[in-house]
């Protein structure tokens, strides 16, 4: 079969797929995510153009010129969830990358290669969007890709803020925007329409309020949605924020939250527990992980990471020009902001949500993220004197994990819990 | 009330009875490859040895990797809280506990009223551990057990860098070819595991006494180079290699 009736194929029954979903009261974040996939696979035959963006990239601009964008970490994250980011992984140290790498990086490299994973490779893209407030990695990760598919690439560079979002950084930050929108321009061959984008930062922003609101029903006890669960639940304000639908999805789960709530019904039955999540999943063990602590009664309450999606929404201010907030939230996101900052986030949520223990995951593949922690174990355990369990793992990489090690990790902190609690 | 303890561990599996505070006895065997098989073994070994009946226990509580294949315990716990209640019940003055056995070592921190407060284990790699000793062993010809001893009588320890076990070994038989003494590379295999214990263990803040319990506490060399490194002396019982197990039986004489 010829790559463009495949792709043709693959328009028509998402179309199909998305006049069922319209008819169903309940969207199914699977149905979702897949049409989205779909639409991406099949751009060509709609006449849309692809646009591959960093997670913790300025997406909304590229809705507004309606471009499709997809997210090589999403992507990672279900390669993992799939368990097959060891052999990913591996391809990608054939072809001469280090262990040592990112292994979404690593995966998603040798993805574009064989077209593996579980859904056969991503969509071919047109241009690369690279923000640099997440990592320092994707910069040479999306030039190996700009390479490989000759594509453009928008390089969007968010300086650290060590303390302070300063004068200098806001303009700098704030100049790339105008030389995005005409790099976007140039890519589509069409004039930007600001009105649009506006409506769009606006769902965006909604869309987060609401990811915000979900997270804040875990502050109940017992608390009716866990760590784990967001994990999954994340996936739409991650790749399709900035879209109405998302809006709908949303609503609709805090809504079942609140009604969990109302009832008394937690994630964790019998929740004795309260813990803190901090840095990615690992994402090939989150059941396990899930049931480990729930043995224990233990609920992991809230996280660092997914509430990285929402925790800009302080600097958004929606009477401010919106290129001037989007510019600042996109720069002093969780992991662009000093050791300091981070410390104050992690013990307003151990308040926030009343967490008795703090478990962090040395995450090997995910530097900016693990740098620090030990720092602000120390500074945690000075603050609120609660425990804190560090886990050696990775995202993706399953090399990286030991179970009877884990565990026992796992079973020796709840020991120390139990013991603070009686 | 008459309790057991059972610790399975990568190396041997220890049992221990306890007696309304006292330990009546402890053995110690080989894990081999079947943990539960190993479990019944050290217990029903040391039973027949105290001369005493099976029934007469009261609880068992069984730790160690091997701790959820001991299907007769009444429950498990893990190493690190066994470790700690052990120490305690031998020198209820200690206030930090330093384990170092086959396959991970462990340090943790105690308050003044016997519970846990924190504890950090060897991640990755089992350098720094007996199963390290072993190799080291293998590759010098030698016999655990003259380890100690044959290091104290070193005049300059060698330097082994490598932090991993297989690179290690290949350091050690590069100073065989070079012709260095035997004391002198085994002093230095003690330092080398010395450092990396001291380094982990000043991640929980190391409060004076320390007690050093585990398999590798048998080897003196280990124990002198660990107090030189950390500038402390360090409290080391008789019951060193099978303090998880004593520590099981104190938690399975407080079990309801």
């Amino acid at each position: 079969m010829t790559e463009k009736l495949k792709q043709i194929l693959i328009f028509i029954a998402a179309g199909f797929k998305k006049l069922v979903l319209r008819f169903k009261k309940r969207k199914p974040m699977k149905e979702i995510m897949m049409i989205y996939y779909m639409e991406g696979k099949s751009a060509r035959v709609a006449g849309k153009k692809v646009a591959w963006i960093t997670s913790g990239g300025p997406v909304e601009p590229l809705i507004a010129m309606d471009v499709i964008p997809i997210y090589p970490e999403n992507h990672g994250a279900m390669i993992g969830a799939s368990k097959m980011g060891v052999a990913l992984c591996e391809k990608a140290e054939e072809m001469g990358y280090s262990r040592d790498l990112c292994s979404y990086a690593r995966a998603d490299i040798a993805c574009a290669v064989v077209n593996g994973g579980p859904i056969g490779g991503l969509p071919r893209p047109d241009m690369l969007v690279c923000c640099n407030n997440i990592c320092g990695t994707v910069l040479k990760w999306y030039e190996v890709q700009a390479r490989r598919f000759n594509v453009p690439l928008f390089i969007f560079d968010t300086p650290f803020c060590h303390t302070e979002y300063s004068e200098e950084a806001k303009k700098y930050v704030r100049s790339q925007i105008d030389e995005y929108m005409v790099f976007l321009e140039k890519a589509c061959g069409r004039k930007f329409d600001s009105g649009r984008m506006e409506n769009i930062w606006r769902w965006s922003i909604e869309g987060q309020k609401l990811w915000q609101a979900v997270l804040d029903t875990a502050a109940s006890r017992p608390a009716p949605i866990s760590a784990f669960d967001a994990f999954y639940h994340l996936a739409l304000i991650v790749s399709l924020r900035g879209r109405r639908d998302v809006l709908d999805y949303y609503s609709d789960l805090l809504a079942r939250m609140k009604d969990r709530v109302t009832r008394g019904i937690g994630a964790v039955p019998g929740e004795k527990y309260r813990l803190l999540w901090d840095n990615l999943p690992i994402w090939y063990r989150v059941r396990w992980l899930s049931q480990r602590f729930a043995s224990h009664g233990a609920c992991l309450v809230a996280d660092t990471y997914t509430s990285a999606w929402c925790g800009s929404l302080k600097y958004v201010d929606l009477s401010r020009p919106f290129f001037d907030s989007m510019a600042e939230a996109y720069t002093r996101i969780y992991l662009n902001v000093g050791i300091d900052e981070m410390a104050r986030t992690v013990i307003e949520m151990i308040d926030k949500y009343g967490v008795d223990g703090f478990v962090m995951h040395s995450n090997r593949s995910c530097k900016p993220y693990s740098l620090g922690q030990y720092d602000i174990q120390r500074i945690v355990e000075r603050e609120r004197g609660i425990p804190c369990l560090m886990l050696e793992a990775d995202m993706v990489d399953e090399r990286n994990f030991s179970e009877s090690q884990v565990a026992t990790r796992i079973d020796a902190f709840m020991e120390i819990i139990k013991q603070n609690k009686k | 009330m008459r309790t057991a303890g059972i610790d399975i561990g990568s190396i041997t599996a220890k049992a221990a009875v306890m007696e309304d505070g006292m330990i009546l006895g402890s053995r110690i065997i080989f894990t081999g490859y079947n943990t539960d098989l190993a479990g019944r073994k050290v217990f029903e070994e040391l039973i027949k040895e105290l001369g005493i009946e099976t029934a007469s226990i009261g609880k068992i509580v069984s730790t160690g990797y091997g701790r959820s294949s001991v299907k007769f315990a009444r429950k498990t716990a893990t190493e690190i809280i066994c470790h700690a209640a052990g120490a305690l019940l031998l020198d209820s003055r200690v206030k930090t506990v330093i384990d170092i056995g086959g396959q991970d070592s462990k340090a943790i921190s105690v308050d003044g009223t016997g519970k846990v407060k924190n504890f950090v284990m060897n991640d990755k790699c089992a350098a720094g551990t007996g199963r390290f000793l072993e190799v080291m062993a293998r590759a010098l010809g030698s016999d655990l057990d003259e380890f100690g001893s044959l290091s104290l009588k070193a005049d300059r320890p060698s330097r082994i860098s490598s932090l991993c076990t297989v690179f290690a070994e290949s350091e050690v038989i590069s100073l065989i070819s070079k012709g260095e003494t035997r004391e002198n590379i085994i002093a230095g295999i003690h330092e080398s595991i010395a450092a990396r214990v001291s380094a982990m263990a000043a991640r929980i803040g190391i409060v004076s006494p320390v007690m050093l319990t585990g398999g590798v506490a048998r080897n003196i060399g280990v124990v002198k180079a660990l107090e030189a490194k950390l500038g402390i002396p360090l409290i080391v019982s008789q019951y060193a290699q099978v303090m998880g197990a004593i520590g099981a039986a104190v938690i399975a004489s407080r079990a309801v």
